[in-house]
């Protein structure tokens, strides 16, 4: 995929890309290495909460009840945004939000800006977009210095360039940052060298581009969690700052961001809290930016909330817990889904931003349903649900061509069992008593029932696509 | 011809059909909004939790807490340091040169070796300082662009949970102030997940806690 396209476009189909991306052992030594760190570090920093279960059903709650009632949050964030002395902006899809930058910055004959970490801008391919038109967006996290310098993709929400050993980090930053001579492959130095490119930066460029965590529909407050502090210094010291985020990222009270400033680090970042949360209303005389914009951005949500099974994938937050927790994103690594968001939301978010047939329709079945990512996700995303009942929309997407296919027909069958969950408990009951198989042909004949519980259903899951099982057989050879 | 605002609003109406007009919202929570331990014990979580991100923690009565700063800010090199403009003139050290913020320039300010500060309230159960940047705290880049930052805590403005820190700056959010939470100093794992402090903030935070219980509290650190 070119770095520049929009990145939930989804160009290769993941069987694909996943096999490329078995063959790299060095990926699969950061990313096994990256997953294993993180996993134990927040088990252990989620155990010590005795209200953890107490939070998650909070979070849950309170996305779930936002998202029931968009529009009125985004109205209300709208008018408290204004009211602080910030412009807000409203983008149907990712070309309009591009433009809308493009035009606030070209207004101010901008050459170049700072940019924090940004899924929702790399979700619409905002740098490629600016960068046509003569403003170089220069990113700011040092993780996003490493994938922009080394001209590459990001390969995990939270750790960017996990795939880079020190070495390769050495050689991008030889070749890419000033006064780099004598650069060793210590952290501690290429950080420093990061630091002294960018400090300059910092206080030279009076324009900046971020996302936003969350947006407080009551008080028109941004909220933006880092650990660089390269956020601080691009939301306090330029002139401009843009701010773009999806519409699913509004909360409508100040009191919500209790819930959220306990459970976002933790599931993150794994720790107790990280190092920097800023948050700000509008603009304030002498006390950050002079102009204000923010972005709401719907590209696909809008569709996302329309189909309500799948609704509760707009309550992501972006911690990455589960793709942390997901075995098959331990082994393929995130460039293998082919798009901005990886891993267990990755495969249910991506193929509803990306209408059907696409390559992006087999990342539902990029999954053995092993049920961890619900577990430990914090707004209790129900991400195996979700991927069942996409799996059976891709399936009867086919239509009647494949109608006599077995693996359709299992596939729209799992998929009803699994949205009702009066005929699955059923299911689960007569495939234990009997092992009673209740499809076979060819497609599935060295499988038991396909019903006969969850441990079955992860080894159930290849037949849903050919390619998908020959990867699965092939991953520890 | 629709505005991009009215297609947007439209779709999402159209998309939640199925929600009720008048539909209650979320049960009250159930997670902790108060803790139960006494305020020692608050005190020790807070020093423990911050110490845990590296930070130097110290207990100081009131008087004698300038003389503290100034030998820990003595013992790092430091000479030139920046003020918030209304920083406590009885907890300014002496022996350096001191730079009030009556509108510093960036530049100036980066030139400092390190910033003085108070804060609004501190979490215990997270080690988390939170300045609304009221009196004493400044402009938000002046905790950021010096390399060290030293910060007093009201022992009486350590709070136990979460919680309570977002409880107790409601009314500065909603006056439209800006806040910041610091927990450590910046630090970044991108690099092979090695923990590296001080990519862009301050690499130094130290902590005294103004505390007229613990008069002969000995230095620790
Ligand atoms: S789906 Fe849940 S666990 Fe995964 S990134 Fe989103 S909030 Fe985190």
């Amino acid at each position: 995929m070119s770095v520049d396209s929009p990145g939930i476009i989804v160009e290769r189909a993941f069987p694909a890309a996943a096999r490329d991306a078995l063959r790299d052992s060095q990926l699969r030594r950061n990313i096994g290495k990256a997953t294993n760190t993180i996993r134990a570090k927040r088990k252990a920093v989620v155990a010590e909460m005795p209200d953890w279960q107490d939070l998650r059903d909070a979070g849950y709650a309170i996305k779930r009840d936002t998202l029931r009632h968009l529009d009125r949050h985004l109205l209300a964030l709208e008018a408290s945004v204004t009211a602080a002395g910030g412009t807000v902006h409203w983008a149907r899809d990712g070309e309009e939000a591009n433009r809308m930058v493009g035009d606030i910055l070209a207004g101010h004959q901008a050459k170049e800006v700072l940019k924090i970490k940004s899924l929702t801008t790399d979700e619409i391919g905002l740098n490629g977009a600016l960068s046509a038109r003569g403003i170089e967006p220069i990113e700011t996290d040092l993780a996003e210095v490493i994938v922009q310098k080394g001209h590459d993709r990001s390969s995990h929400i939270l750790v960017p360039a996990i795939h880079r050993n020190r070495a390769e980090i050495r050689e991008i930053f030889k070749r890419e940052l000033p006064d780099t001579e004598h650069l060793t492959d210590e952290p501690r130095d290429l950080a420093d060298a990061a630091r002294r490119y960018l400090r300059q930066k910092f206080l030279t460029v009076p324009y900046a581009i971020s996302g936003a965590n969350f947006a407080v529909a009551e008080t028109g407050s941004v909220a933006i969690f880092e650990s660089e502090g390269n956020g601080r210094m691009c939301l306090t010291l330029p002139r401009v700052l843009i701010s773009i985020m999806g519409i699913e990222k509004v909360i409508p009270r100040w009191a919500d961001m209790s819930a959220f400033l306990q459970l976002l680090p933790r599931s993150s970042t794994a720790e107790r809290m990280n190092p920097y949360n800023s948050v700000w209303s509008g603009t304030r005389a002498g006390e950050g930016p002079e102009e204000f914009h923010l972005v709401l951005l719907d590209n696909g949500r809008s569709d996302v909330l329309a189909d309500e099974p799948a609704r509760d994938t707009l309550n992501c937050i972006r911690c990455s817990a589960c793709l942390n927790i997901c075995p098959v994103y331990e082994r393929t690594g995130g460039r293998a889904y082919g798009s901005t968001y990886p891993g267990p939301i990755g495969a249910i978010l991506t193929p509803q931003m990306n209408a059907p047939p696409s390559p992006a329709d087999s990342l539902p079945f990029a999954s053995s349903l092993c049920g961890a990512c619900y577990e430990v996700c914090p707004v209790k995303i129900d991400i195996p649900r979700i991927l069942v009942h996409l799996r059976g929309k891709v399936v009867a997407a086919r239509g009647a061509k494949t109608a006599l296919d077995g693996e359709a027909l299992v596939m729209a069958a799992m998929a009803r069992v699994f949205e009702n969950p009066r005929l699955y408990a059923l299911a689960h009951k007569a495939a234990a008593i009997g092992q009673v198989p209740f499809i076979r042909d060819g497609a599935i004949k060295s499988l038991p029932g396909p019903l006969a519980g969850w441990t079955a259903m992860r080894d159930l899951t290849p037949i849903a696509k050919q390619s998908f099982r020959e990867w699965w057989k092939a991953r520890d050879r | 011809m629709t505005s991009a605002k009215d297609t947007i609003l439209g779709r999402i109406r159209q998309a939640l059909v199925d929600v009720p007009e008048t539909e209650a919202g979320p049960e009250a929570w159930r997670f902790r909004q108060r803790s139960t331990e006494d305020h020692s014990a608050l005190l020790d979580r807070f020093t423990e939790r911050a110490r845990g991100y590296k930070v130097r923690v110290e207990r100081a009565t009131r008087a004698e807490a300038p003389a503290r700063a100034a030998r820990i800010l003595a013992e790092a090199g430091l000479v030139r340091l920046a003020l918030p403009a209304d920083f406590p003139v009885d907890l300014a050290p002496e022996g350096f040169d001191l730079l009030r913020d009556d509108g510093l320039d960036n530049a100036t300010i980066a030139a400092c070796d390190g910033v003085l500060t108070t804060c609004a309230c501190a979490i215990a159960e997270t080690g988390t300082l939170v300045l609304d940047h009221g009196v004493g705290q400044g402009r938000r880049k002046l905790t950021l662009l010096p390399d060290y930052h030293l910060c007093f805590v009201e022992a009486s403005a350590i709070l136990g949970l979460v919680p309570e820190a977002v409880e107790r700056m409601q009314p500065s959010v909603a006056a439209g102030r800006p806040l910041t939470f610091i927990s450590g100093p910046s630090a970044t794992s991108d690099i092979e997940l090695n923990r590296v402090e001080g990519v862009h903030g301050p690499r130094t935070l130290v902590v005294v806690i103004l505390d007229e219980a613990f008069p002969n509290e000995t230095e620790t650190h």
